[in-house]
């Protein structure tokens, strides 16, 4: 099915680019949900990240001939992806918040989790599901870049190891490291949602925003 | 081979994506079966990433792929000629 789908996709580039440019539309079809996921994931912003998106699909599109097939056509759109929104980023910054960023980064943490021994099963309710999804997509937002990047490729993105090192440009040794601290990070954060509790019906989260 | 909590720790990401090799998945095993904290500390993590892959299909912004590929079409029309 793969192979399939490599096939076709292959003799839909070799066709854009002898002059069909027409099919470039369903060449990346596909990969839209991608793409936009991504950036957003490191942008934040609605807005952004449709814009980036649409300039990275008009990239791909421009640079369609240097695609050599080494990578998987999704990689390479991801690896474009990723730099424009970091490209982003970086404008967006200021020389102070910069600094603060690296800052925080370079700081060798405990990427230790958080002990408990008591945890709580993944909430059936809908509601409930839907704050905890809420407060998981807050703590992704916090991870460092380099942490959040790795994260939302491999875990949310479904990129494997060797994926995601292509497309971020680093070691299959760096995404296991850094997947891992991403992981434990979100673990910490999030464990006063994932602990056990017996409250009241609809009492849960209250009683972390009092 | 005896393990120690924050050791087990280290291995938790390994252990969740499958790629311990069999010395050191059966010690983190043996470990985890006496250590109701290791296996909070797991389970835990373990349900972040199923939270994580059940959000998955989150929304798009309303007629993002329409606008994606109205400017696309623009790009082409003017380069292609």
């Amino acid at each position: 099915m793969r192979a399939a789908t490599a096939t076709n996709e292959s003799a839909l580039i070799s066709r854009v680019l002898a002059g069909e440019t027409e099919l470039f539309h369903e060449l990346i079809r596909p990969y839209e949900r991608l793409v936009y996921v991504t950036i957003f994931a490191i942008l934040k912003n609605e807005t952004e990240a449709e814009d980036a998106a649409q300039e990275t699909m008009i990239s791909a599109y421009r640079n369609l001939k240097s695609f050599r097939g080494e990578a998987k056509f999704s990689t390479w759109l991801v690896t474009i992806a990723m730099n424009e929104a970091r490209k982003r980023l970086r404008k967006a910054k200021t020389a102070a918040e910069n600094s603060l960023t690296e800052a925080v980064e370079e700081v060798e943490g405990d990427f230790t989790p958080a002990v408990l021994t008591d945890w709580r099963e993944i909430p059936l309710e809908a509601l409930e599901r839907k704050e905890l999804k809420e407060k998981l997509r807050e703590a992704v937002a916090m991870l460092p870049e380099k942490y959040r990047e790795v994260f939302v490729l491999r875990d949310v993105e479904e990129l494997n190891q060797e994926e995601t090192a292509a497309a971020l440009g680093i070691n299959i040794t760096l995404v296991k490291v850094r997947l891992h601290r991403a992981r434990m990070m979100l673990q910490k954060m999030l464990v006063p949602y994932l602990k056990s509790q017996t409250p009241a019906r609809g009492g849960f989260f209250r009683r972390w925003f009092q | 081979m005896k393990l120690e909590c924050k050791h087990v720790w280290e291995h938790i990401s390994g252990y969740l994506d499958k790629q311990l090799d069999p010395e050191l998945l059966a010690a983190v095993e043996k470990h985890l079966e006496s250590c109701e904290v290791c296996s909070a500390v797991l389970d835990s993590t373990r349900n972040i990433l199923i939270l994580t892959a059940d959000d998955r299909t989150y929304e798009l912004p309303v007629g993002y792929s329409a606008r994606l590929h109205a400017r696309l079409e623009a790009v082409l029309k003017e380069e292609s000629g």
